[in-house]
């Protein structure tokens, strides 16, 4: 849980600039920083005060420094949300809200564990790697991308963990292929005992299933639409199988990012299953 | 300072900003963000009667200054609402407005039961115009006929005299044929507008972009219908009280919805850009106000149908 709750302020960007494919900010935000678990995202509003762009755009934090009050995000420019925020320099005021949603549970004594990231989704392994380092876990990093240039956190990565895999789909950087193809026997020389993922959902998927396949825990975080961040909109729902057994729509914002992989119904994302509570209401209607 | 009180039927809110259903759950979240007991009320996420999955994503498509949704009216049922959030909403101390929506008008019958007299509810506002629920394009705000069943027998289950709103559809060709069909089924007062029904196609995919196909369009973009439709309800029924909401952003916007004759005006999606934008709303609003020297914002209420002479003859006199 989030201890002091998110907060809206206007923040100012320190600095800005090109990391590989992406964008990555500096941004000086107390309220958010105060608050920041490895997991957590904050939304951030695009273009100005007259914006005809009236959602925020959801990016998760890493490089989170309370005692200064800075976070950072990076942003892959994809739309014209994206593309305004690119093009503002440092020093421009950003009004965010955070820090949102549930972080990554830690484990309560020291383990192996494999960190695996997809394209900008290494972002929030990385603060997520050195709390498990502080606690004395050995972790391995697995990060991969489509393109040497989609790669994120690679140096971050090796800072702070004593190895790093990489692999591209192209092969363009480290080892050619995806995450998974390097995934189990990592699992098994390390004996890796949880698996943590951040990603786009195909990769979080397939995680998912071979964490399964080794009889492991794994918490993903996930990357959905959202139109609110907070709650209230119900645009980012996944079918989630409860602790009751039955399986709801629940929203990515307040009850993910993280999800354990096997709570959610991969195959059924994006559609509605028969068997989902209320689904039985949506006949006729 | 503005006297900011208003009187929605035989309810006095201490000001006009309500949440819109659908755009604020059931209040708390929003009530990280600033106090929700301080608005004129919250308006609950429309309920009905049983739990409901709502529709697969994706559910929402980003449009020019708006959004298109297909959420499809998503909710726990009215046992838990009334279990978890009407007793949280009630602990809170805030005014609520709950929004009841249903397929057939025995289900609008229940919930009425249910609710109508409950020591939390303040009114009951009957959603018969959302895109998302029966064939789309067929909801009961689109008929007189079908509007006046649904009211009436709303009206005769909550016979204690709790005050009844009925929510109204812009995509009809003459609202205010709605609008007083639902008066005269016993509608104490209107919400003016619900979503209009449009959508996006993915040109990547160059398939629909929500999973719903169509969705409900709400944000800025509709402002001009919502007042239009406000202004037009207003002209035929002057005494009736409307709630107008349709991409209110700023103080500015929620006069509009004011001069144009609205009593109260509820902010919706603004609030997914800014969370505290109901109360940021308020005190534009306030200033607004008094920047053309209202002593009161019910003398607001119409301000802008009434002729020079009309004018003329207020005191205080206005601009």
């Amino acid at each position: 849980m989030n201890q002091l709750g998110p907060v809206q302020e206007v923040g100012e960007i320190l600095s800005v600039g090109p990391v590989g494919a992406y964008v990555e900010f500096r941004v000086f935000a107390p309220g958010v920083a105060a608050g920041f678990a490895p997991g957590h995202f904050v939304a951030v509003a695009v273009g100005g005060d007259e914006s005809a762009l009236v959602l925020r755009r959801a990016f998760a934090l890493y490089g989170v420094t309370p005692s200064n009050g800075t976070v950072r995000f990076v942003v892959a420019e994809n739309g014209a949300g994206t593309r305004w925020l690119c093009r503002q320099p440092a020093g421009t005021p950003l009004d965010l809200v955070g820090p949102l949603g549930n972080p990554f549970l830690l484990p309560l004594t020291p383990r192996p564990v494999v960190l695996v990231g997809g394209g900008y989704g290494t972002a929030p392994l990385i603060p997520l790697a050195e709390r498990l380092t502080d606690l004395g876990c050995r972790v391995v990093m697995v990060i991969g991308a489509a393109t040497a240039d989609r790669l994120f956190g690679e140096l971050a990565a090796r800072r702070l963990v004593s190895e790093v895999i990489v692999t591209t789909d192209d092969g363009s950087a480290g080892l050619p292929g995806w995450v998974t193809d390097v995934l189990p026997a990592t699992i098994a020389r390390i004996g890796a005992r949880a698996i943590y993922a951040c990603g786009p959902m195909g990769m979080l998927h397939a995680v998912g299933d071979v964490a399964r396949l080794h009889g492991l825990p794994a918490q993903v975080a996930v990357e959905e639409a959202m139109a609110c961040g907070i709650g209230v909109c119900m645009t980012c729902v996944l079918p989630v199988r409860g602790a009751d057994g039955r399986s709801r729509f629940v929203r990515s914002c307040v009850e993910g990012p993280v999800f354990a992989a096997d709570r959610i119904r991969w195959a059924d994302v994006g559609r509605l299953p028969e068997d989902l509570v209320g689904a039985d209401a949506m006949k006729g209607h | 300072m503005v006297d900011m009180r208003t009187a929605v039927a035989s309810v006095t809110l201490p000001n006009p900003v309500l949440t819109a259903s659908g755009c604020a759950a059931a209040g708390r979240e929003l009530d990280q963000f600033f106090d929700v007991s301080a608005l004129g009320a919250v308006v609950t996420k429309s309920i009905m009667v049983g739990p409901r999955s709502g529709r697969p994503t994706p559910r929402m498509a980003e449009t020019p200054s708006g959004m298109l949704n297909s959420i499809g009216l998503q909710g726990p049922g009215i046992d838990a609402f009334v279990a978890q959030d009407l007793a949280w909403l009630a602990e809170r101390g805030a005014r609520v407005v709950v929004s009841i929506a249903g397929g057939h008008t025995d289900e609008y019958v229940a919930l009425t039961e249910r609710l109508a007299a409950h020591p939390a509810v303040a009114m009951i506002e009957v959603n018969i115009s959302c895109p998302n629920v029966e064939s789309r394009g067929q909801v009961f705000a689109c008929d007189p006929a079908a509007s006046a069943r649904v009211i009436s027998a709303v009206r005769r289950t909550a016979a204690g005299g709790i005050p009844i709103l009925a929510k109204l559809s812009p995509d009809v060709t003459d609202i205010t044929a709605i609008a007083r069909a639902c008066a005269d089924a016993g509608a104490d007062g209107l919400s003016l507008i619900n979503t209009l029904l449009g959508m996006v196609i993915d040109t990547d995919t160059m398939a629909p972009a929500l999973g719903g196909i169509t969705g409900g369009l709400s944000g800025p973009a509709i402002r001009p219908v919502a007042l239009r439709c406000v202004w037009q309800v207003h002209r035929a029924l002057p005494h009736l009280p409307i709630v107008g909401m349709g991409g209110i952003r700023s103080g500015l916007d929620a006069l509009q919805f004011i001069l144009a004759g609205a009593s109260a005006v509820s902010v919706g999606t603004a609030v997914f850009g800014d969370p505290a934008a109901p109360m940021r709303v308020l005190a534009e609003l306030e200033r607004a106000l008094a920047d053309r020297e209202f002593a009161a914002l019910r003398d607001a209420i119409g301000y802008g149908q009434l002729t020079p002479e009309e004018r003329a003859a207020r005191t205080p006199v206005a601009v």
